[in-house]
Protein backbone atom coordinates (compact mmCIF):
# COMPACT_ATOMS: atom_id res chain seq x y z
CA UNK A 1 0.00 0.00 0.00
CA UNK A 2 2.76 2.37 0.99
CA UNK A 3 4.74 1.23 -2.04
CA UNK A 4 1.83 1.94 -4.38
CA UNK A 5 1.36 5.41 -2.93
CA UNK A 6 5.07 6.13 -3.32
CA UNK A 7 5.03 4.82 -6.92
CA UNK A 8 1.97 6.93 -7.70
CA UNK A 9 3.73 10.00 -6.35
CA UNK A 10 6.77 9.28 -8.51
CA UNK A 11 4.60 9.00 -11.62
CA UNK A 12 2.75 12.20 -10.72
CA UNK A 13 6.06 14.00 -10.23
CA UNK A 14 7.35 12.72 -13.55
CA UNK A 15 4.22 13.99 -15.30
CA UNK A 16 4.50 17.45 -13.72
CA UNK A 17 8.17 17.50 -14.70
CA UNK A 18 7.15 16.84 -18.30
CA UNK A 19 4.72 19.79 -18.17
CA UNK A 20 7.45 22.03 -16.79
CA UNK A 21 10.06 20.90 -19.31
CA UNK A 22 7.64 21.48 -22.14
CA UNK A 23 6.52 24.90 -20.94
CA UNK A 24 10.08 26.07 -20.24
CA UNK A 25 11.34 25.10 -23.68
CA UNK A 26 8.31 25.86 -25.81
CA UNK A 27 6.49 28.73 -24.18
CA UNK A 28 9.03 30.99 -22.47
CA UNK A 29 11.02 32.07 -25.49
CA UNK A 30 10.94 31.80 -29.25
CA UNK A 31 13.23 28.93 -30.27
CA UNK A 32 12.82 29.58 -33.99
CA UNK A 33 13.96 33.17 -33.59
CA UNK A 34 16.84 31.98 -31.42
CA UNK A 35 17.99 29.42 -34.02
CA UNK A 36 17.82 31.70 -37.02
CA UNK A 37 19.09 34.82 -35.30
CA UNK A 38 19.54 37.55 -37.89
CA UNK A 39 18.15 35.33 -40.65
CA UNK A 40 14.74 35.30 -38.99
CA UNK A 41 13.31 37.98 -41.26
CA UNK A 42 15.13 37.11 -44.48
CA UNK A 43 15.11 33.30 -44.59
CA UNK A 44 11.34 32.76 -44.68
CA UNK A 45 11.48 29.22 -46.10
CA UNK A 46 13.67 27.86 -43.29
CA UNK A 47 11.58 29.73 -40.73
CA UNK A 48 8.35 28.18 -41.97
CA UNK A 49 9.94 24.73 -42.07
CA UNK A 50 11.12 25.02 -38.44
CA UNK A 51 7.79 26.43 -37.31
CA UNK A 52 5.97 23.55 -39.00
CA UNK A 53 8.27 21.05 -37.30
CA UNK A 54 7.67 22.59 -33.88
CA UNK A 55 3.97 23.03 -34.66
CA UNK A 56 4.09 26.73 -33.78
CA UNK A 57 0.65 27.37 -35.29
CA UNK A 58 -1.15 24.91 -32.97
CA UNK A 59 -2.20 25.75 -29.46
CA UNK A 60 0.25 25.02 -26.69
CA UNK A 61 -2.04 22.32 -25.23
CA UNK A 62 -2.24 20.37 -28.50
CA UNK A 63 1.49 20.55 -28.91
CA UNK A 64 2.05 19.34 -25.37
CA UNK A 65 -0.16 16.31 -25.82
CA UNK A 66 1.39 15.50 -29.20
CA UNK A 67 4.78 15.56 -27.55
CA UNK A 68 3.66 13.59 -24.49
CA UNK A 69 2.04 10.97 -26.73
CA UNK A 70 5.30 10.61 -28.65
CA UNK A 71 7.24 10.39 -25.41
CA UNK A 72 5.06 7.57 -24.10
CA UNK A 73 5.20 5.56 -27.33
CA UNK A 74 8.97 5.97 -27.59
CA UNK A 75 8.91 8.53 -30.41
CA UNK A 76 11.05 11.40 -29.18
CA UNK A 77 10.74 13.49 -32.32
CA UNK A 78 13.31 14.80 -34.75
CA UNK A 79 16.33 16.91 -33.92
CA UNK A 80 16.15 20.45 -35.28
CA UNK A 81 19.90 20.67 -35.71
CA UNK A 82 20.50 17.73 -38.05
CA UNK A 83 17.01 16.33 -38.83
CA UNK A 84 17.90 12.90 -37.39
CA UNK A 85 15.53 11.05 -35.04
CA UNK A 86 16.34 12.04 -31.43
CA UNK A 87 16.28 8.49 -30.09
CA UNK A 88 19.04 7.28 -32.44
CA UNK A 89 21.37 10.02 -31.23
CA UNK A 90 20.61 9.59 -27.57
CA UNK A 91 20.76 5.83 -27.04
CA UNK A 92 24.57 5.58 -27.21
CA UNK A 93 25.28 8.61 -25.07
CA UNK A 94 22.90 7.40 -22.34
CA UNK A 95 24.94 4.20 -22.04
CA UNK A 96 28.21 6.18 -21.99
CA UNK A 97 26.96 8.39 -19.18
CA UNK A 98 25.64 5.44 -17.17
CA UNK A 99 29.05 3.77 -17.39
CA UNK A 100 30.75 6.97 -16.26
CA UNK A 101 28.43 7.44 -13.28
CA UNK A 102 28.60 3.76 -12.34
CA UNK A 103 32.40 3.80 -12.35
CA UNK A 104 32.40 6.95 -10.24
CA UNK A 105 29.99 5.33 -7.77
CA UNK A 106 32.10 2.15 -7.58
CA UNK A 107 35.17 4.18 -6.64
CA UNK A 108 33.32 6.68 -4.47
CA UNK A 109 31.38 4.37 -2.12
CA UNK A 110 34.30 2.37 -0.65
CA UNK A 111 36.46 5.51 -0.60
CA UNK A 112 33.86 7.58 1.24
CA UNK A 113 33.13 4.86 3.78
CA UNK A 114 36.84 4.24 4.26
CA UNK A 115 37.59 7.90 4.93
CA UNK A 116 34.62 8.10 7.27
CA UNK A 117 35.84 5.08 9.25
CA UNK A 118 39.37 6.44 9.57
CA UNK A 119 38.00 9.80 10.61
CA UNK A 120 35.61 8.28 13.14
CA UNK A 121 38.42 6.13 14.53
CA UNK A 122 40.41 9.29 15.37
CA UNK A 123 37.30 11.14 16.46
CA UNK A 124 37.85 14.75 17.50
CA UNK A 125 41.61 14.36 17.46
CA UNK A 126 44.10 15.86 15.04
CA UNK A 127 43.76 13.48 12.01
CA UNK A 128 39.97 13.73 12.22
CA UNK A 129 40.05 17.54 12.26
CA UNK A 130 42.43 17.65 9.32
CA UNK A 131 40.33 15.21 7.27
CA UNK A 132 37.11 17.04 8.08
CA UNK A 133 38.54 20.43 7.14
CA UNK A 134 39.81 19.11 3.81
CA UNK A 135 36.46 17.45 3.06
CA UNK A 136 34.57 20.60 3.96
CA UNK A 137 36.76 22.70 1.72
CA UNK A 138 36.35 20.25 -1.18
CA UNK A 139 32.59 20.13 -0.69
CA UNK A 140 32.19 23.77 -1.67
CA UNK A 141 34.31 23.77 -4.81
CA UNK A 142 32.28 23.44 -8.03
CA UNK A 143 32.97 20.21 -9.92
CA UNK A 144 34.27 21.85 -13.07
CA UNK A 145 36.79 23.84 -11.03
CA UNK A 146 38.09 20.58 -9.54
CA UNK A 147 38.13 19.16 -13.05
CA UNK A 148 40.22 21.98 -14.50
CA UNK A 149 42.66 21.75 -11.60
CA UNK A 150 43.00 17.99 -12.15
CA UNK A 151 43.60 18.55 -15.86
CA UNK A 152 46.27 21.15 -15.12
CA UNK A 153 47.88 18.82 -12.59
CA UNK A 154 47.78 15.50 -14.43
CA UNK A 155 47.69 16.29 -18.10
CA UNK A 156 49.04 19.69 -19.11
CA UNK A 157 51.01 21.76 -16.67
CA UNK A 158 52.66 19.53 -14.06
CA UNK A 159 52.50 15.92 -15.16
CA UNK A 160 51.62 14.46 -18.54
CA UNK A 161 49.97 11.23 -17.48
CA UNK A 162 46.37 11.30 -18.64
CA UNK A 163 44.75 12.87 -21.71
CA UNK A 164 42.83 16.09 -21.02
CA UNK A 165 39.92 15.11 -23.25
CA UNK A 166 38.18 11.86 -24.01
CA UNK A 167 38.80 11.28 -27.71
CA UNK A 168 36.40 8.75 -29.14
CA UNK A 169 36.68 7.76 -32.79
CA UNK A 170 33.37 6.81 -34.45
CA UNK A 171 32.32 3.24 -33.80
CA UNK A 172 34.29 2.87 -30.57
CA UNK A 173 33.26 3.41 -26.97
CA UNK A 174 34.98 5.65 -24.42
CA UNK A 175 36.04 2.66 -22.32
CA UNK A 176 38.02 1.28 -25.26
CA UNK A 177 40.68 3.78 -24.22
CA UNK A 178 40.46 3.61 -20.42
CA UNK A 179 43.14 6.24 -19.72
CA UNK A 180 40.76 8.84 -21.14
CA UNK A 181 38.18 8.01 -18.49
CA UNK A 182 40.45 8.40 -15.47
CA UNK A 183 40.14 12.17 -15.07
CA UNK A 184 36.36 12.42 -15.63
CA UNK A 185 35.76 9.64 -13.09
CA UNK A 186 38.23 11.21 -10.66
CA UNK A 187 36.50 14.60 -10.93
CA UNK A 188 33.10 13.10 -10.17
CA UNK A 189 34.57 11.14 -7.25
CA UNK A 190 36.16 14.26 -5.74
CA UNK A 191 32.87 16.12 -6.19
CA UNK A 192 30.67 13.66 -4.26
CA UNK A 193 32.94 11.86 -1.78
CA UNK A 194 33.05 14.74 0.77
CA UNK A 195 29.26 14.79 1.26
CA UNK A 196 28.90 11.03 1.65
CA UNK A 197 31.93 10.77 3.89
CA UNK A 198 30.77 13.54 6.24
CA UNK A 199 27.31 12.05 6.70
CA UNK A 200 28.65 8.54 7.26
CA UNK A 201 31.16 9.84 9.81
CA UNK A 202 28.43 11.69 11.71
CA UNK A 203 26.33 8.51 11.84
CA UNK A 204 29.31 6.40 12.91
CA UNK A 205 30.09 8.82 15.73
CA UNK A 206 26.48 8.77 16.90
CA UNK A 207 26.54 4.97 17.05
CA UNK A 208 30.00 4.77 18.64
CA UNK A 209 28.80 7.04 21.47
CA UNK A 210 25.64 5.02 22.09
CA UNK A 211 25.01 2.82 25.12
CA UNK A 212 24.95 -0.52 23.37
CA UNK A 213 28.33 0.06 21.73
CA UNK A 214 29.66 1.01 25.17
CA UNK A 215 28.29 -2.30 26.45
CA UNK A 216 29.94 -4.18 23.58
CA UNK A 217 33.26 -2.55 24.48
CA UNK A 218 32.78 -3.43 28.17
CA UNK A 219 32.18 -7.03 27.16
CA UNK A 220 35.71 -6.94 25.76
CA UNK A 221 34.94 -6.95 22.06
CA UNK A 222 37.96 -5.46 20.26
CA UNK A 223 37.50 -1.97 18.76
CA UNK A 224 37.90 -3.01 15.08
CA UNK A 225 35.07 -5.54 15.50
CA UNK A 226 32.93 -2.91 17.21
CA UNK A 227 33.57 -0.60 14.30
CA UNK A 228 32.77 -3.19 11.65
CA UNK A 229 29.87 -5.06 13.24
CA UNK A 230 28.11 -2.49 15.36
CA UNK A 231 28.90 0.88 13.90
CA UNK A 232 29.19 0.26 10.19
CA UNK A 233 25.99 -1.79 9.88
CA UNK A 234 24.05 1.02 11.51
CA UNK A 235 25.56 3.58 9.18
CA UNK A 236 24.32 1.74 6.10
CA UNK A 237 20.81 3.21 5.95
CA UNK A 238 21.84 6.87 6.20
CA UNK A 239 24.69 5.89 3.88
CA UNK A 240 22.29 4.58 1.24
CA UNK A 241 20.25 7.76 1.43
CA UNK A 242 23.17 10.10 0.99
CA UNK A 243 24.71 7.93 -1.75
CA UNK A 244 21.40 8.03 -3.62
CA UNK A 245 21.19 11.78 -3.15
CA UNK A 246 24.67 12.14 -4.58
CA UNK A 247 23.97 9.75 -7.48
CA UNK A 248 20.92 11.83 -8.28
CA UNK A 249 23.10 14.91 -8.06
CA UNK A 250 25.51 13.26 -10.50
CA UNK A 251 22.68 13.20 -13.05
CA UNK A 252 23.16 16.98 -13.19
CA UNK A 253 26.85 17.04 -12.30
CA UNK A 254 27.80 15.12 -15.44
CA UNK A 255 26.66 18.10 -17.53
CA UNK A 256 29.71 20.18 -16.63
CA UNK A 257 32.21 17.34 -16.25
CA UNK A 258 31.32 15.79 -19.61
CA UNK A 259 31.53 19.17 -21.30
CA UNK A 260 34.92 19.83 -19.74
CA UNK A 261 36.38 16.51 -20.89
CA UNK A 262 34.40 16.29 -24.15
CA UNK A 263 33.06 12.98 -22.88
CA UNK A 264 30.38 11.72 -25.31
CA UNK A 265 27.48 11.47 -22.83
CA UNK A 266 24.07 13.02 -22.24
CA UNK A 267 25.52 15.99 -20.36
CA UNK A 268 27.66 17.24 -23.19
CA UNK A 269 24.90 16.46 -25.65
CA UNK A 270 22.52 18.55 -23.55
CA UNK A 271 24.88 21.53 -23.55
CA UNK A 272 25.41 21.25 -27.32
CA UNK A 273 21.66 21.02 -27.88
CA UNK A 274 21.02 24.04 -25.68
CA UNK A 275 23.60 25.99 -27.68
CA UNK A 276 21.88 24.94 -30.93
CA UNK A 277 18.44 25.72 -29.45
CA UNK A 278 17.53 22.17 -30.46
CA UNK A 279 14.22 21.97 -28.57
CA UNK A 280 13.27 18.28 -29.14
CA UNK A 281 16.73 17.11 -28.05
CA UNK A 282 16.71 19.26 -24.91
CA UNK A 283 13.23 18.04 -24.00
CA UNK A 284 14.19 14.39 -24.37
CA UNK A 285 17.49 14.75 -22.51
CA UNK A 286 16.01 16.70 -19.60
CA UNK A 287 13.23 14.13 -19.24
CA UNK A 288 15.87 11.40 -19.06
CA UNK A 289 17.94 13.27 -16.45
CA UNK A 290 14.90 14.17 -14.32
CA UNK A 291 13.61 10.61 -14.72
CA UNK A 292 16.87 9.14 -13.44
CA UNK A 293 16.76 11.55 -10.51
CA UNK A 294 13.22 10.47 -9.56
CA UNK A 295 13.93 6.74 -9.96
CA UNK A 296 17.12 6.90 -7.88
CA UNK A 297 15.25 8.68 -5.07
CA UNK A 298 12.44 6.13 -5.26
CA UNK A 299 14.85 3.20 -5.02
CA UNK A 300 16.66 4.83 -2.10
CA UNK A 301 13.39 5.38 -0.22
CA UNK A 302 12.29 1.80 -0.75
CA UNK A 303 15.68 0.37 0.21
CA UNK A 304 15.99 2.38 3.38
CA UNK A 305 12.47 1.40 4.45
CA UNK A 306 13.24 -2.26 3.81
CA UNK A 307 16.49 -2.04 5.78
CA UNK A 308 14.98 -0.28 8.81
CA UNK A 309 12.89 -2.77 10.82
CA UNK A 310 11.16 0.00 12.79
CA UNK A 311 9.97 1.78 9.65
CA UNK A 312 8.99 -1.56 8.08
CA UNK A 313 6.58 -2.37 10.89
CA UNK A 314 5.30 1.20 10.96
CA UNK A 315 4.14 1.14 7.34
CA UNK A 316 2.75 -2.38 7.36
CA UNK A 317 0.52 -1.74 10.34
CA UNK B 1 13.19 40.02 6.96
CA UNK B 2 12.33 42.11 9.99
CA UNK B 3 15.65 43.61 10.91
CA UNK B 4 14.31 45.48 13.94
CA UNK B 5 13.10 42.38 15.74
CA UNK B 6 16.34 40.47 15.23
CA UNK B 7 18.66 43.38 16.03
CA UNK B 8 19.14 42.64 19.75
CA UNK B 9 20.21 39.07 18.99
CA UNK B 10 22.49 39.95 16.08
CA UNK B 11 25.63 41.35 17.77
CA UNK B 12 26.00 38.50 20.21
CA UNK B 13 25.41 36.04 17.40
CA UNK B 14 28.16 37.62 15.35
CA UNK B 15 30.53 37.69 18.32
CA UNK B 16 29.87 34.04 19.05
CA UNK B 17 30.45 33.31 15.38
CA UNK B 18 33.78 35.15 15.26
CA UNK B 19 35.02 33.03 18.15
CA UNK B 20 34.68 30.01 15.96
CA UNK B 21 37.81 29.41 13.90
CA UNK B 22 36.04 27.94 10.91
CA UNK B 23 33.56 30.79 10.53
CA UNK B 24 36.15 33.50 11.24
CA UNK B 25 38.53 32.16 8.58
CA UNK B 26 35.78 31.78 5.98
CA UNK B 27 34.35 35.20 6.79
CA UNK B 28 37.70 36.99 6.50
CA UNK B 29 38.63 35.30 3.22
CA UNK B 30 35.17 35.98 1.80
CA UNK B 31 35.52 39.66 2.70
CA UNK B 32 38.94 39.76 1.04
CA UNK B 33 37.60 38.25 -2.19
CA UNK B 34 34.61 40.60 -2.16
CA UNK B 35 36.92 43.58 -1.58
CA UNK B 36 39.11 42.37 -4.44
CA UNK B 37 36.10 42.08 -6.76
CA UNK B 38 34.85 45.56 -5.87
CA UNK B 39 38.05 47.58 -5.66
CA UNK B 40 40.54 45.79 -7.92
CA UNK B 41 39.16 47.31 -11.18
CA UNK B 42 40.47 50.71 -10.02
CA UNK B 43 44.03 49.40 -9.83
CA UNK B 44 44.18 47.19 -12.91
CA UNK B 45 47.22 47.91 -15.13
CA UNK B 46 45.18 47.55 -18.33
CA UNK B 47 41.56 48.15 -19.27
CA UNK B 48 38.97 45.40 -19.32
CA UNK B 49 39.18 44.85 -23.08
CA UNK B 50 42.54 46.45 -23.81
CA UNK B 51 45.12 44.48 -25.80
CA UNK B 52 48.38 44.14 -23.89
CA UNK B 53 50.44 41.93 -26.21
CA UNK B 54 50.22 38.95 -28.52
CA UNK B 55 47.79 36.14 -27.58
CA UNK B 56 49.01 33.66 -24.92
CA UNK B 57 52.26 35.53 -24.30
CA UNK B 58 54.09 35.72 -20.97
CA UNK B 59 53.85 39.51 -20.64
CA UNK B 60 52.62 40.67 -17.23
CA UNK B 61 52.13 38.71 -14.00
CA UNK B 62 49.73 36.10 -15.43
CA UNK B 63 50.50 36.60 -19.13
CA UNK B 64 47.89 37.37 -21.78
CA UNK B 65 44.76 35.55 -22.91
CA UNK B 66 43.42 34.31 -26.25
CA UNK B 67 42.96 37.87 -27.56
CA UNK B 68 46.19 39.20 -26.06
CA UNK B 69 44.41 40.91 -23.17
CA UNK B 70 46.22 41.11 -19.84
CA UNK B 71 44.99 38.22 -17.64
CA UNK B 72 45.64 40.05 -14.36
CA UNK B 73 43.53 43.01 -15.49
CA UNK B 74 40.76 40.71 -16.70
CA UNK B 75 40.90 38.91 -13.36
CA UNK B 76 40.56 42.22 -11.52
CA UNK B 77 37.58 43.26 -13.64
CA UNK B 78 35.95 39.83 -13.73
CA UNK B 79 34.88 39.48 -10.12
CA UNK B 80 32.11 42.04 -9.98
CA UNK B 81 29.81 40.29 -12.42
CA UNK B 82 30.07 36.94 -10.66
CA UNK B 83 29.71 38.55 -7.23
CA UNK B 84 26.68 40.73 -8.00
CA UNK B 85 24.77 38.04 -9.89
CA UNK B 86 25.52 35.41 -7.21
CA UNK B 87 24.44 37.65 -4.33
CA UNK B 88 21.25 38.76 -6.08
CA UNK B 89 20.40 35.18 -7.04
CA UNK B 90 21.00 34.04 -3.47
CA UNK B 91 18.74 36.79 -2.12
CA UNK B 92 16.00 35.96 -4.61
CA UNK B 93 16.23 32.24 -3.86
CA UNK B 94 16.19 32.83 -0.10
CA UNK B 95 13.19 35.19 -0.19
CA UNK B 96 11.15 32.92 -2.48
CA UNK B 97 12.12 29.79 -0.59
CA UNK B 98 11.45 31.25 2.86
CA UNK B 99 8.09 32.53 1.67
CA UNK B 100 7.03 29.12 0.34
CA UNK B 101 8.46 27.18 3.27
CA UNK B 102 7.10 29.36 6.08
CA UNK B 103 3.67 29.71 4.51
CA UNK B 104 3.50 25.93 4.05
CA UNK B 105 4.52 25.29 7.65
CA UNK B 106 2.26 28.00 9.08
CA UNK B 107 -0.82 27.26 6.99
CA UNK B 108 -0.42 23.50 7.40
CA UNK B 109 -2.90 20.91 6.14
CA UNK B 110 -3.93 21.04 2.52
CA UNK B 111 -1.81 24.07 1.61
CA UNK B 112 1.25 22.43 3.08
CA UNK B 113 0.63 19.24 1.12
CA UNK B 114 0.12 20.99 -2.23
CA UNK B 115 3.03 23.42 -1.85
CA UNK B 116 5.44 20.70 -0.82
CA UNK B 117 4.34 18.27 -3.55
CA UNK B 118 4.97 20.94 -6.13
CA UNK B 119 8.25 21.66 -4.43
CA UNK B 120 9.22 18.01 -4.86
CA UNK B 121 8.61 18.33 -8.59
CA UNK B 122 11.00 21.27 -8.80
CA UNK B 123 13.53 19.34 -6.75
CA UNK B 124 13.62 16.67 -9.44
CA UNK B 125 15.53 19.10 -11.66
CA UNK B 126 19.24 19.26 -10.98
CA UNK B 127 19.93 22.99 -10.56
CA UNK B 128 22.02 23.40 -13.70
CA UNK B 129 19.37 21.59 -15.74
CA UNK B 130 16.67 24.10 -14.81
CA UNK B 131 18.83 26.93 -16.08
CA UNK B 132 19.80 25.12 -19.28
CA UNK B 133 16.23 24.15 -20.18
CA UNK B 134 15.11 27.77 -20.12
CA UNK B 135 18.22 29.01 -21.92
CA UNK B 136 17.32 26.74 -24.88
CA UNK B 137 14.68 29.11 -26.14
CA UNK B 138 16.58 32.34 -25.49
CA UNK B 139 19.12 33.98 -27.72
CA UNK B 140 21.33 36.13 -25.52
CA UNK B 141 20.41 35.88 -21.84
CA UNK B 142 20.70 39.19 -20.01
CA UNK B 143 22.17 39.31 -16.52
CA UNK B 144 18.78 39.37 -14.80
CA UNK B 145 17.72 36.19 -16.62
CA UNK B 146 20.66 34.42 -14.99
CA UNK B 147 19.78 35.93 -11.61
CA UNK B 148 16.19 34.68 -11.94
CA UNK B 149 17.23 31.23 -13.17
CA UNK B 150 19.80 30.63 -10.43
CA UNK B 151 17.52 32.12 -7.78
CA UNK B 152 14.55 30.05 -8.91
CA UNK B 153 16.63 26.87 -8.83
CA UNK B 154 17.54 27.63 -5.19
CA UNK B 155 13.98 28.36 -4.05
CA UNK B 156 12.65 24.78 -3.69
CA UNK B 157 15.75 23.73 -1.76
CA UNK B 158 15.53 26.71 0.59
CA UNK B 159 11.79 26.10 0.96
CA UNK B 160 12.36 22.59 2.27
CA UNK B 161 14.83 23.80 4.88
CA UNK B 162 12.71 26.81 5.85
CA UNK B 163 9.63 24.64 6.27
CA UNK B 164 11.53 22.22 8.47
CA UNK B 165 12.78 25.01 10.73
CA UNK B 166 9.42 26.80 10.81
CA UNK B 167 7.53 23.61 11.75
CA UNK B 168 9.42 23.57 15.03
CA UNK B 169 8.38 27.17 15.75
CA UNK B 170 4.77 27.56 14.61
CA UNK B 171 3.48 25.26 17.35
CA UNK B 172 5.36 27.01 20.16
CA UNK B 173 3.50 28.94 22.86
CA UNK B 174 4.45 32.47 21.86
CA UNK B 175 3.08 31.97 18.35
CA UNK B 176 -0.17 30.57 19.71
CA UNK B 177 -0.31 33.48 22.15
CA UNK B 178 0.16 36.05 19.40
CA UNK B 179 -2.65 34.43 17.44
CA UNK B 180 -4.88 34.42 20.51
CA UNK B 181 -4.26 38.17 20.85
CA UNK B 182 -5.75 38.58 17.39
CA UNK B 183 -2.57 39.52 15.54
CA UNK B 184 -2.80 39.43 11.77
CA UNK B 185 -1.37 36.21 10.32
CA UNK B 186 1.16 38.06 8.14
CA UNK B 187 2.32 39.93 11.26
CA UNK B 188 2.66 36.72 13.23
CA UNK B 189 4.94 35.35 10.52
CA UNK B 190 7.04 38.51 10.26
CA UNK B 191 7.32 39.38 13.95
CA UNK B 192 7.15 36.03 15.73
CA UNK B 193 8.20 33.22 13.39
CA UNK B 194 10.92 34.69 11.17
CA UNK B 195 13.13 36.29 13.85
CA UNK B 196 13.47 32.89 15.48
CA UNK B 197 14.70 31.32 12.27
CA UNK B 198 17.62 33.69 11.66
CA UNK B 199 20.41 31.31 12.67
CA UNK B 200 19.55 28.31 10.48
CA UNK B 201 18.51 30.59 7.63
CA UNK B 202 21.84 32.46 7.69
CA UNK B 203 23.64 29.12 7.46
CA UNK B 204 21.42 28.16 4.53
CA UNK B 205 22.10 31.52 2.86
CA UNK B 206 25.84 30.90 3.13
CA UNK B 207 25.45 27.50 1.52
CA UNK B 208 23.25 28.94 -1.22
CA UNK B 209 25.82 31.66 -1.89
CA UNK B 210 28.45 28.96 -2.36
CA UNK B 211 26.26 27.16 -4.88
CA UNK B 212 25.28 30.43 -6.58
CA UNK B 213 28.91 31.27 -7.24
CA UNK B 214 29.45 27.78 -8.60
CA UNK B 215 26.36 27.94 -10.84
CA UNK B 216 27.03 31.43 -12.16
CA UNK B 217 30.62 30.50 -12.94
CA UNK B 218 29.41 27.24 -14.49
CA UNK B 219 27.02 29.04 -16.84
CA UNK B 220 29.86 31.35 -17.85
CA UNK B 221 32.10 28.32 -18.32
CA UNK B 222 29.51 26.71 -20.61
CA UNK B 223 29.44 29.90 -22.65
CA UNK B 224 26.02 31.21 -21.59
CA UNK B 225 27.13 34.59 -20.32
CA UNK B 226 25.19 37.82 -20.41
CA UNK B 227 27.86 39.90 -22.10
CA UNK B 228 30.25 37.92 -24.33
CA UNK B 229 33.05 40.52 -24.43
CA UNK B 230 33.15 41.36 -20.73
CA UNK B 231 35.61 39.93 -18.25
CA UNK B 232 33.98 37.33 -16.02
CA UNK B 233 35.71 34.56 -14.08
CA UNK B 234 33.43 31.86 -15.46
CA UNK B 235 33.73 33.08 -19.03
CA UNK B 236 37.51 33.48 -18.78
CA UNK B 237 37.85 29.74 -18.16
CA UNK B 238 35.78 29.06 -21.27
CA UNK B 239 37.61 31.56 -23.51
CA UNK B 240 41.08 30.37 -22.65
CA UNK B 241 40.47 26.62 -22.33
CA UNK B 242 42.28 25.78 -25.56
CA UNK B 243 45.39 27.55 -24.29
CA UNK B 244 45.56 25.56 -21.06
CA UNK B 245 48.69 23.75 -22.22
CA UNK B 246 50.58 26.83 -23.43
CA UNK B 247 49.41 29.58 -21.06
CA UNK B 248 47.80 27.85 -18.05
CA UNK B 249 47.46 31.03 -15.93
CA UNK B 250 44.77 32.45 -18.22
CA UNK B 251 42.54 29.59 -17.00
CA UNK B 252 44.03 28.81 -13.61
CA UNK B 253 43.85 32.36 -12.23
CA UNK B 254 40.02 32.59 -12.47
CA UNK B 255 39.71 28.92 -11.46
CA UNK B 256 41.68 29.57 -8.28
CA UNK B 257 39.64 32.69 -7.49
CA UNK B 258 36.40 30.69 -7.78
CA UNK B 259 37.89 27.87 -5.72
CA UNK B 260 39.04 30.22 -2.92
CA UNK B 261 35.74 32.08 -2.94
CA UNK B 262 33.60 28.93 -2.71
CA UNK B 263 35.81 27.31 -0.07
CA UNK B 264 35.55 30.46 2.05
CA UNK B 265 31.78 30.84 1.78
CA UNK B 266 31.32 27.13 2.46
CA UNK B 267 33.46 27.27 5.62
CA UNK B 268 31.45 30.30 6.70
CA UNK B 269 28.16 28.50 6.08
CA UNK B 270 29.27 25.40 7.97
CA UNK B 271 30.45 27.53 10.90
CA UNK B 272 27.06 29.27 11.00
CA UNK B 273 25.27 25.93 10.89
CA UNK B 274 27.26 24.63 13.85
CA UNK B 275 26.59 27.76 15.90
CA UNK B 276 22.86 27.75 15.21
CA UNK B 277 22.69 24.05 16.11
CA UNK B 278 24.52 24.62 19.36
CA UNK B 279 22.31 27.62 20.12
CA UNK B 280 19.23 25.42 20.17
CA UNK B 281 20.56 23.04 22.80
Amino acid sequence: MWLLRRLGLAVLTLWLVSVLVFLATAALGDPVRAILGRDYDTNVGRREQLEAQLGVGDSIVTRYFDWLGGLLTGDLGTSLANQQPVWGQISDTVVNTLVLVLLAALVMIPLAFGIAMISAHFRRRRPDTVIQTILLALAGVPEFVTGILLVALFSTSVFNIFPAVTLVSPGTRPWDSPEGMVLPVATLVVAVTPYVSRIVRATLLEVLDSDYVELARLKGIPEPVVMRKHALLNAIVPGIQVVALQLAWLAGGVVLVETLFSYPGVGRQLVDSVRNHDVPMVQALSMIIAGVYIVVNLVADVLSILLTPRARTAISS
Amino acid sequence: MSATASAPAAPSFLRRAMNQKRFAFGFVVTLLVVAFAIFAPFFSPYGEQETAGSPYSKAGLFGTDYLGQDVLSRLMHGGQGVLVISVLATLLGMVLGILIGVVAAYAGGWWDEVLMRFNDVLLAFPQILLALVVLTALQNPSAWVIVVLVGASHAPRVARVARGVALGIVSRDFVVAAEALGEKRSRVILAEVLPNMVGPLLAEAGLRLTYSIGLVAALGFLGFAADPGAANWGQMMNENRLGLATQPWAVLAPVLMIAIFTIATNLMADGLAQISQRGED
